[in-house]
């Protein structure tokens, strides 16, 4: 049932977003106090492609999004106005990603944007804000963007990128003198992936021994698997996203990859390994932003899961739906220190924020404005192993917040 | 690059492209003997696996889902023959194009809808998990099963059609309704029961498809762009044809997957191009009227 929660969840928005939006319409000939009221509210757009092969981690952004949105306006809404979260259905398309996002600037007047599911989607949502200086927040994975050519002033990468993430999976899975394996989807994302996992991998002493490429969205990979098969490796990275992740891992697994080799993927879905058995993602070793686990041992997490549960019936946040609600929440606590939307005064107060509100402490760093955070390694468990059918992960490592992973600015070609 | 790797790699190929016609059979019936270009063969192949799951689930049994499923939505797809198509005979071949073109949308929506959009589970049934060893590579028992049922549909496909007096109907039919109407046959009721059948196919294509792609409300998006290709590359209209193609774009596939795997989906499309240029109506289609 939670499944339909997230759906309606995403498209209640949209009509809510219409009817106010008539609403203000009527307001305006007959009751301008209320037009004025309407103006008022902080509006935050959200780009994210509802439908499609990443729509269950893109409807599980909206949720935790709108949980961040309600805590702030249960507390009386930043400097007395309300919060409103502009969902759009971007389709997994940077074209469609552009023209929302335009829209949502230049006809909806959004005071930032948060958003968009896709390290190549992003880049486009990315080219539309920051040449109109609006704030973005990006909240899905992504190299380029943390890149001087690619960054700005108005830019912000919440998400892990997957150099960080590369890095400290390749730590926990490569032993020195293995022969690694790659199979990757055909963007920015899998590319990104694969240079990371080979840089990572060259530091440890591991050799390649076969790379793979799948087109994105693929639904058949029984004809990339023999390569894979006798390439000799000891373990597989599979550095794709969404449904690929789950239908690439479940057709190897088919072929007997796992008795051969062990399968790493840089990010290991919550949604993707509830779309399969236990058994056929068993044993796969992957990284995470979040994973609700954590509340054991991080009080943040706890809360925040709390809260989560409280506003959905029970229901647990994933590791892209916590983006959700910390790219927003933390957009929303620097416009509350900020006292508004002054653009230029929420970036300097998104510089100097250090917030916990998830996953422990966390900052974004000044030259890239990328998060640094803590990355988890996780492990899927088998049917045996699971206490219950939330309890998808056991946890290898939670390796804290560090800029040791991240590439140094001078690096991405920040300099002074 | 061993021997075994490429035979390994062939025999993949030969195996997607029995998937492949499994995958187009239903759109090229229906288009062969009716003339409809079904643009809801896609959505019907998912709601076909839907379908499956769901009786799956209530019976217990992966054969049971594989048995009713397409019994239940090649009734559905009666019900779609007999209410929204049958209107548009004789009318422009764009109006049942554009008929089941929204047809189409509808049902991806509607199963958004009731089974939300998010992917679902489907086990391979436990008799028919693990590989077997082929001596040149390993391959998964269940991929093998879905051969030995496309190979027992097309049996039945080409004795019911080419061995039986309702074969004879039904191919006199597809050559010349008016003649048969005359003779006395209730042609209305021979579409509708070869309607049901291409959905059957179809839908039993979807149950098969499941537990190695698993399920989701798009899984037939990629569907009809194969099935497409296939059946034109066939000829459309020609079952031989598409058998012929299916295993032909399942070996390009296979082979590309090889050399250059980034290429793989690119590859049919490629294929189709070229082999319009040479031949315009496909490998096996007959030149339609007017040209």
């Amino acid at each position: 049932m939670t499944r339909k929660t997230g759906l309606s969840a995403g498209r209640g928005v949209t009509r809510r977003t219409a009817l106010a939006g008539i609403a203000g319409g009527i307001g305006t000939l007959a009751m301008p106090w209320v037009a004025r009221a309407q103006n008022d509210t902080i509006r935050i757009g959200f780009p994210t492609p509802l439908t499609g092969p990443f729509a269950a981690e893109a409807n599980d952004q909206v949720r935790s999004a709108q949980l961040a949105v309600k805590q702030f306006n249960d507390k009386g809404g930043i400097a007395g106005r309300q919060i409103e979260l502009l969902v759009r259905d971007d389709k997994l398309n940077a074209g469609e990603a552009a023209t929302r996002t335009l829209e949502l600037i230049e006809k909806d007047k959004v005071h930032a944007v948060v958003g968009a599911l896709s390290a190549a989607v992003q880049l486009a949502v990315n080219e539309v804000t920051r040449a109109r200086k609006v704030l973005y927040v990006s909240i899905s994975q992504s190299d380029s963007i943390n890149e001087a050519k690619d960054g700005s002033r108005y830019t912000f990468h919440e998400a892990l990128n997957p150099h960080m993430t590369t890095q400290v999976v390749a730590k926990h899975t490569f032993k020195q003198g293995a022969k690694v394996a790659h199979l990757v989807a055909d963007y920015a994302y899998g590319h990104e992936m694969l240079r990371g996992f080979k840089r990572a991998g060259e530091e440890i002493g591991v050799e390649t021994v076969a790379e793979v490429l799948h087109p994105f969205g693929a639904a058949e990979y029984s004809t990339f698997i023999p390569t894979i098969l006798a390439s000799g490796a000891d373990v597989l990275c599979i550095s794709n996203f969404g449904r690929d992740q789950a239908n690439s891992i479940q057709q190897a697994v088919d072929f007997g990859v796992k008795e051969q080799m062990q399968i790493v993927v840089p990010v290991l879905l919550h949604n993707q390994r509830i779309a399969v058995e236990p058994d056929v993602f068993e044993g796969v070793v992957g990284g995470a932003n979040y994973w609700w686990g954590l509340e054991e041992s991080v009080p943040s997490a706890k809360t925040f899961n709390d809260a989560f549960r409280a506003m959905y019936d029970g229901a647990l946040p994933t590791d892209y739906g916590a983006y959700g609600y910390t790219g927003v929440a933390s957009l929303l606590m620097a416009m509350e220190a900020a006292g508004g939307t002054d653009t230029e005064a929420v970036v300097d107060a998104l510089e100097a924020l250090k917030y916990d509100i998830a996953k422990g402490e966390q900052r974004y760093r000044q030259c890239d404005h990328q998060s640094v955070q803590s990355v988890l390694v996780l492990k899927s468990k088998g049917a045996g192993d699971m206490k219950d059918e939330a309890d998808l992960f056991e946890v290898v490592a939670n390796e804290p917040a560090s800029e040791e992973v991240l590439r140094s600015c001078a690096e991405l070609g920040y300099t002074g | 690059m061993t021997v075994g790797l490429i035979a390994m790699q062939l025999f993949s190929g030969l195996a997607l492209g029995a998937i492949l016609i499994m995958v187009a059979l239903g759109l090229s019936i229906i288009f062969g003997m009716l003339g409809i270009v079904n643009f809801a063969h896609g959505a019907l192949f998912m709601v076909g696996a839907y379908a499956g799951l769901y009786v799956a689930s209530l019976t217990g049994s992966f054969w049971w889902g594989l048995l009713l499923a397409p019994l239940l939505i090649g009734a559905f797809g009666m019900l779609i023959e007999r209410f929204l198509i049958r209107p548009l005979y004789g009318r422009s071949p764009d109006d049942p194009l554009l008929l089941t073109f929204g047809l189409g949308y509808v049902l991806v929506e509607a199963v958004r809808i009731l089974f939300g959009t998010e992917g679902i589970p489907f086990s391979t049934p436990a008799e028919l998990r693990g590989v077997v060893n082929l001596g040149f590579g390993v391959f998964p028992i269940y991929r093998l099963f879905v051969v030995g049922v496309v190979v027992a549909v097309l049996v039945l496909l080409w004795v019911g059609l080419e061995k039986t007096k309702f074969g004879l109907i039904v191919r006199a039919g597809a050559a010349d309704p008016t003649i048969m109407r005359v003779l006395g046959v209730d042609i209305d009721r021979l579409w509708l029961v070869i309607f049901g059948i291409g959905v059957a196919i179809t839908a039993l294509g979807g149950v098969l498809a499941a537990p190695m792609r698993n399920i989701n409300p798009e899984m037939g998006t990629l569907v009809l762009a194969e099935a497409f290709v296939v059946t034109v590359i066939g000829g459309m209209g020609s079952l031989g044809g598409a058998v012929v193609a299916g295993l032909l774009v399942g070996v390009a596939i296979s082979m590309t997957s090889l050399f250059a795997p980034e290429m793989a989906t690119i590859v049919m499309f490629a294929l189709m191009a070229v082999i319009l240029l040479v031949r315009p109506n496909g490998l096996y289609g007959r030149a339609l009227p007017g040209q």
